[in-house]
């Protein structure tokens, strides 16, 4: 069972696309797009993760999406893929500036950081808030830009990235994009220049 | 590994090395064996030897004709021979891949790895292991016969890791095998696979290329040089000419070879490695199993009672010319150069999967060097993978169950199975 958001990709990717999942983890989605006949690369940084996506006889380098993109020649993929990873990155603005001179379209997916619970965790509490989409606390988390749907849509606008579909989840459900900021744990953007 | 104890530290001495001599009766055997037209059968299996007319023509100007190549398989070929996998051996390693070796006994060098059931599947993959040539196990090398009836000796021409892997070619030409379903190798036999991905595009499926490099570095030519001048300092040594004839046993450079393994035998270790295996603990003497220190020079340490015995017993197996030879097709190798100085067009438009290991304590091959190959096979935009695991044995980790690491051979090499 794919989680929510890469399933959203999954049945986005066209078969026989070209795709590059940059944080692609122990290669669950990629598995998904080898089957529709898609041609999936991956890059991710933990050896254990890539050990695991090799296992299963996929194309993956173990690299770090700050610094190994550059490698990637321009436009050499259909779709690159960033799925929650943007948020763990240390120059996110550069890393999508990189996946979109890969990928013809990219997906962008993150954890909205303005969920109302996040919102109420920080207010009432006074505290970092540790949730079931944010699950580290402040000082072990891979979590080093914390950004909220707003942010990425000015972030976007301010770049003049079009913005091709985007998918707001609550849980595994479908919100609405008015109420994203607000409602959404998580967000899918699909991305173009 | 540490079994040495038990050895005495006469035997040990380097008094010894001086005047054993390399039982060569195995060796010469294959020198024998001259191919008929044989059915298809006899091709496979294992100690089988071929004469092929070659000629191979060599990166150095020269030919060699004919060209004698001995090999092993292991597992069958399917019909359409579309399931063979060459292993390629690294420098001291030969075609006993999974076989008991002739002259040690000892098992084959990757039985861990290549078998029934195991990650490279001799159940599923016809595997083809061919000594390389300059090698001593019974391909062309300087031990070979010449035409004038006398061994090569250094008349032997300098061949290269792409000569190397246009021999193995020639092999597949007369087994059937027009392409693949992969080349693996560690080390030197990483060099032979990424040679062969670049030379036969259209006969490598996937290429799985582990603890090695694209170009041998300064430090490692440097290496090899002490090796070779040991050899070369060595008495016995005599040009190169110390086979003997059917009259007179030679006396092989075994003081100089043994000295040259002890050197190269330190860059397969790491610090980690040597350290948790031997520290500074002392070798153990009948009259004092804790050691003591001799206020002298016999091998008082473990560790350099470790590096005397692997020398030592190194001479038993590897003649000092092939070590010449085959050191020297290692520094040669400099894959970008054969293609205008750019990696990354070696591999110009190629169909072949890769899988690049590298290993995290090995600083003979580091990460780098691997990662380098990754980034220049992502840049001709080959499906490639790369990951570096964690051992702390060094370069030798290739050989050794290292976690991670059969999982990958296997899904690497099933990925399409």
């Amino acid at each position: 069972m794919l989680r929510a958001d890469l399933a959203i990709i999954a049945a986005t990717v066209p078969p026989g696309a070209r795709a590059l999942d940059v944080g692609c983890g122990d290669g669950a989605l990629m598995a998904e797009l080898r089957a529709k006949g898609c041609d999936a690369r991956g890059i991710e940084i933990n050896a254990g993760d890539v050990t695991a996506a090799l296992a299963r006889g996929l194309s993956v380098i173990q690299g770090d999406a700050d610094t190994d993109l550059a490698d990637y020649p321009d436009a050499s993929f259909d779709y690159a893929i960033l799925s929650q990873t943007l948020q763990t990155t240390r120059r996110p603005d550069l890393v999508i500036d990189q996946l979109l001179r890969i990928g013809a379209r990219a997906f962008v997916s993150f954890p909205n950081f303005a969920h109302w619970r996040i919102r109420f965790a920080l207010m009432y509490g006074g505290q970092m808030p540790v949730t079931k989409q944010l699950p580290s606390r402040w000082y072990d988390t891979p979590n080093i830009h914390h950004v909220t749907i707003d942010d990425f849509r000015s972030f976007i606008a301010m770049r003049h990235i079009k913005i091709e579909q985007q998918w707001f989840l609550s849980g595994d459900r479908m919100t609405t994009s008015a109420g994203a900021n607000l409602f959404a744990e998580h967000a899918v953007f699909l991305l173009s220049r | 590994m540490l079994s040495l104890s038990k050895h005495g530290l006469r035997e040990l001495s380097f008094d010894r090395l001086r005047t054993t001599e390399r039982p060569r009766t195995v060796v010469a055997s294959y020198h024998c064996a001259r191919q008929s037209p044989r059915a298809m059968e006899d091709r496979f299996g294992l100690n089988r030897t071929v004469t092929l007319p070659g000629p191979l023509a060599l990166d150095g100007g020269g030919t060699l004709a004919p060209v004698e190549l001995a090999y092993e398989s292991y597992g069958a070929l399917n019909a359409d021979a579309s399931n063979a996998i060459l292993i390629c051996h690294a420098l001291t390693g030969d075609q006993h891949v999974a076989s008991a070796h002739p002259i040690t006994g000892k098992a084959g060098w990757w039985s861990r790895l290549v078998g029934p059931g195991k990650p490279i599947d001799t159940d599923r993959f016809c595997v083809i292991a061919v000594n390389a040539i300059g090698g001593c196990m019974g391909s062309s090398g300087p031990e070979t016969l010449a035409a004038d009836g006398h061994p090569y000796a250094m008349r032997f021409p300098v061949v290269t890791i792409s000569d190397v892997a246009r021999s193995q070619a020639m092999l597949l030409d007369h087994l059937g095998i027009v392409r693949l379903h992969a080349v693996v190798g560690g080390s030197m036999g990483g060099m032979q696979a990424l040679s062969w991905a670049a030379h036969f595009p259209d006969r490598v499926a996937a290429a799985l290329i582990i603890a090695s490099t694209a170009k041998h570095s300064a430090q490692n030519i440097a290496f090899h040089e002490v090796g070779r001048q040991a050899i070369m300092a060595d008495p016995n040594w005599r040009g190169g000419d110390y086979y003997g004839d059917g009259q007179n046993p030679g006396i092989s450079p075994d003081a100089g070879l043994a000295v040259a393994r002890m050197a190269a035998h330190i860059t397969y270790l790491s610090e980690q490695g040597l350290t948790e295996k031997f520290g500074r603990r002392l070798q153990a003497r009948p009259e004092n199993p804790d050691g003591a220190k001799t206020f002298g020079f016999d091998a008082d340490f473990q560790v350099e009672s470790y590096l005397r015995h692997q020398g030592l017993s190194f001479t038993d197996r590897f003649d000092a010319n092939s070590y010449l030879y085959i050191t020297r097709a290692i520094d040669y190798f400099d894959l970008a150069e054969e293609f205008g100085g750019h990696l990354a067009h070696a591999f110009k438009q190629t169909k072949t999967r890769f899988c690049i290991v590298s290993f995290d304590t090995d600083w003979l091959y580091p990460t780098a060097e691997s990662k380098s190959i990754a980034q220049a096979l992502n840049a001709a935009g080959a499906a490639v993978s790369f990951v570096e695991l964690t051992s702390p044995y060094g370069h030798d980790a290739f050989l050794l169950d290292t976690p991670g690491f059969d999982a990958v051979v296997s899904g690497f090499l099933c990925a399409t199975c």
